[in-house]
């Protein structure tokens, strides 16, 4: 309890999460208010409200990144691991504190877009009716709350800021939508890339807005939960790495 | 009380420390001394933990550090004013700390009031010159009220007034009671704040000494002599296989003899003395006299004393 308060003292008392909560939540109500203006009220489902929900996410992936990552650029991990030498514990509620933190800032921004797109479109059929719709939404929170874990993990594994954002927005923007593109077992692999099933758990069930129109849809192994409990596997195993790793080398 | 046994730390290549056994004592401002490289910080963080040692361990009241339930209560440390966010304000800083050993929020304000830091306890720490940083970090140290504390090379570049402020808070911390350990290159710094000292030299223990024994050990007394007779007082002592060396036209030094010794020689020959006196070498002398055949450390130890030495001269 004592390592939670901490951690949350030392992450709201910096101003970049606050501007990073901020963007995230601005840069997806924008496009969302792009998308609905420029659709007719067919087009706009309760998925579809959440179709920016990507760019949110990879904002807090950063903020959570950076959580460790300028701890070790300034080096306070040391004054950290000095006054709380159990680094398991610290980095467990590091990892707490920021997938929360994460985890509210998503619902925020699910609930705002779908929020306005209501009020762009009270026409529209925006009724949460369902529990495929309730988890399109109120999911959305979900997933930052693992994606944080990972990118945190990913911070831990390399220090370095620059280098985990690197890695993460190029793996995120790039690398999971390049795999398909591997003769034969490209689309095999995608499959069970994290980010490919934490994408299924968001948008599935959402109908194309026209018949046969969109991506091809993935025939995945999995169901919507199933992509999430897997997303969230490979997460805590990157956390567990990173915590593993920080325990034998020096601070 | 610091008790280390057979400490060793390698990186790589480099044997950082080597060996090192020590035990620093409570009550007593003990210096850490050696030139730059020498194992000291490394030394500093294996004691807090960060860094794992190779080989050995060491003890802190008794307990590894890892062991120790709430860490700030037993030690405090400053290894470095820099390792601050520096976006965050002193306050925030010493309130995470705090919190993660159970310290009430007034313990915060009554350390920053005790460094004189209060009135900048909302500001960035970024902002802070470096002997503020340097206050900032001590009061991170006393956060707990510890019994031990480590402070690497705290006087480093800070002017004369911070330099004295600090010299004097350590050995009223020691003066409590406390375990002090405190690390500098620079001897004459160390010879004006540590009743005890630590000497390292490329990771390896070279002494551990009163800074008053030190000195008596490392540098040799030399009795110094000025008479009208010294060639007939010359004489006598080079009959008795004394080691005698001439300092101008009437002075001469004698070296490992007392003035009891010098002065019933030249009475019993019935000769006249002007002058009959100990002298004493400098406690950089002494360094260089403990470790200067070891040609190793020549430059080291030129750059200790901030006095030149040859390179290549051999003694
Ligand atoms: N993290 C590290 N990685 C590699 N080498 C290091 C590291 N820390 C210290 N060293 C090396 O260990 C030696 C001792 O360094 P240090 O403990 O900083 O000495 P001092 O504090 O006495 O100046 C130096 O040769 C230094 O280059
Ligand atoms: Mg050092």
């Amino acid at each position: 309890m004592t390592l939670l308060a901490v951690e949350r003292i030392k992450l709201v008392s910096t101003r970049s999460p606050w501007w990073c909560a901020g963007i995230a939540l601005l840069i997806t109500l924008g496009f969302t208010a792009l998308f609905v203006a420029n659709s007719d009220d067919l087009a706009v489902t309760v998925g579809s409200t959440q179709f920016a929900f990507n760019l949110g996410m990879i904002i807090i992936m950063v903020m959570a990144a950076l959580a460790i990552t300028t701890e070790y650029r300034f080096s306070t991990i040391k004054t950290t691991f000095q006054a709380a030498p159990n680094r398991t514990a610290v980095l467990a509620a590091k990892a707490a504190v920021v997938a929360l933190a994460a985890g509210v800032v998503g619902e925020i921004t699910a609930f705002a877009t779908y929020g306005l797109a209501r009020l762009m479109k009270p026409a529209a059929d925006l009724g949460l009716d369902n529990p495929a719709e309730w988890r399109q939404v109120a999911g959305i929170g979900l997933i930052y709350f693992f994606a944080a874990i990972l990118a945190l993990g990913v911070g831990i594994l390399v220090r370095q800021s620059a280098a985990a954002i690197s890695i993460l927005l190029v793996y995120t923007l790039l690398v999971e939508n390049l795999i398909v593109l591997i003769p034969t077992v490209g689309e095999q692999i995608q499959k069970w890339m994290p980010f490919t099933a934490a994408n299924h758990f968001a948008t599935a069930g959402i109908p194309a807005p026209v018949e046969g129109q969109g991506p091809p849809l993935l025939d995945l192994p999995y169901g919507p939960w199933g992509g999430l409990a897997y997303f969230a596997a490979i997460s805590v195993a990157i956390l567990v790495a990173g915590i593993v790793v920080t325990n034998r080398r020096d601070a | 009380m610091i008790e280390a046994r057979g400490l060793t730390k390698r990186y790589g290549d480099t044997l950082a420390v080597d060996d090192l056994t020590f035990a620093v004592q409570p009550g007593r401002v003990t210096g850490f001394l050696g030139p730059n490289g020498a194992g000291k910080s490394t030394t500093m963080r294996i004691v807090l933990g960060l860094d794992h040692p190779t080989a050995g361990e060491v003890l802190i009241a008794g307990k590894h550090y890892r062991e120790l339930e709430r860490p700030l209560h037993t030690v405090g440390a400053l290894l470095d004013a820099k390792w601050v966010h520096p976006n965050r304000s002193a306050r925030s800083h010493l309130r995470w700390m705090a919190r993660a050993n159970k310290l009430p929020y007034k313990r915060v304000d009554e350390v920053l009031e005790l460094v004189g830091l209060a009135s900048v306890a909302g500001k960035r720490a970024g902002g802070f010159s470096l002997g503020m940083a340097q206050r900032l970090g001590i009061a991170g140290a006393l956060l707990g009220d510890p019994e031990v504390l480590l402070f690497d090379e705290p006087v480093n570049g800070l002017d004369p007034e911070g330099i004295l402020w600090i010299r004097q808070f350590m050995q009223r911390l020691a003066s409590e009671g406390r375990t002090v350990f405190v690390s500098s290159h620079l001897l004459s710094e160390m010879a004006l704040t540590a009743t005890d000292l630590l000497v390292i030299g490329r990771g390896r223990l070279i002494s551990q000494t009163s800074t008053q024994d030190f000195v008596e050990q490392a540098s040799e007394a030399t009795v110094r002599v000025r008479s009208r007779e010294l060639d007939k007082l010359g004489a006598l002592m080079t009959e008795r296989g004394w080691a005698t060396r001439p300092d101008g036209a009437d002075v001469l030094v004698v070296s490992g003899k007392t003035t009891d010794e010098v002065g019933e020689l030249a009475g019993e020959a019935q000769i006249v003395l002007h002058e009959l006196a100990t002298q004493r070498g400098s406690l950089e002398e002494a360094f260089i006299q403990m470790t200067g055949h070891d040609v190793e450390f020549r430059s080291e130890i030129a750059e200790l004393v901030g006095a030149p030495v040859a390179q290549g001269a051999t003694p």
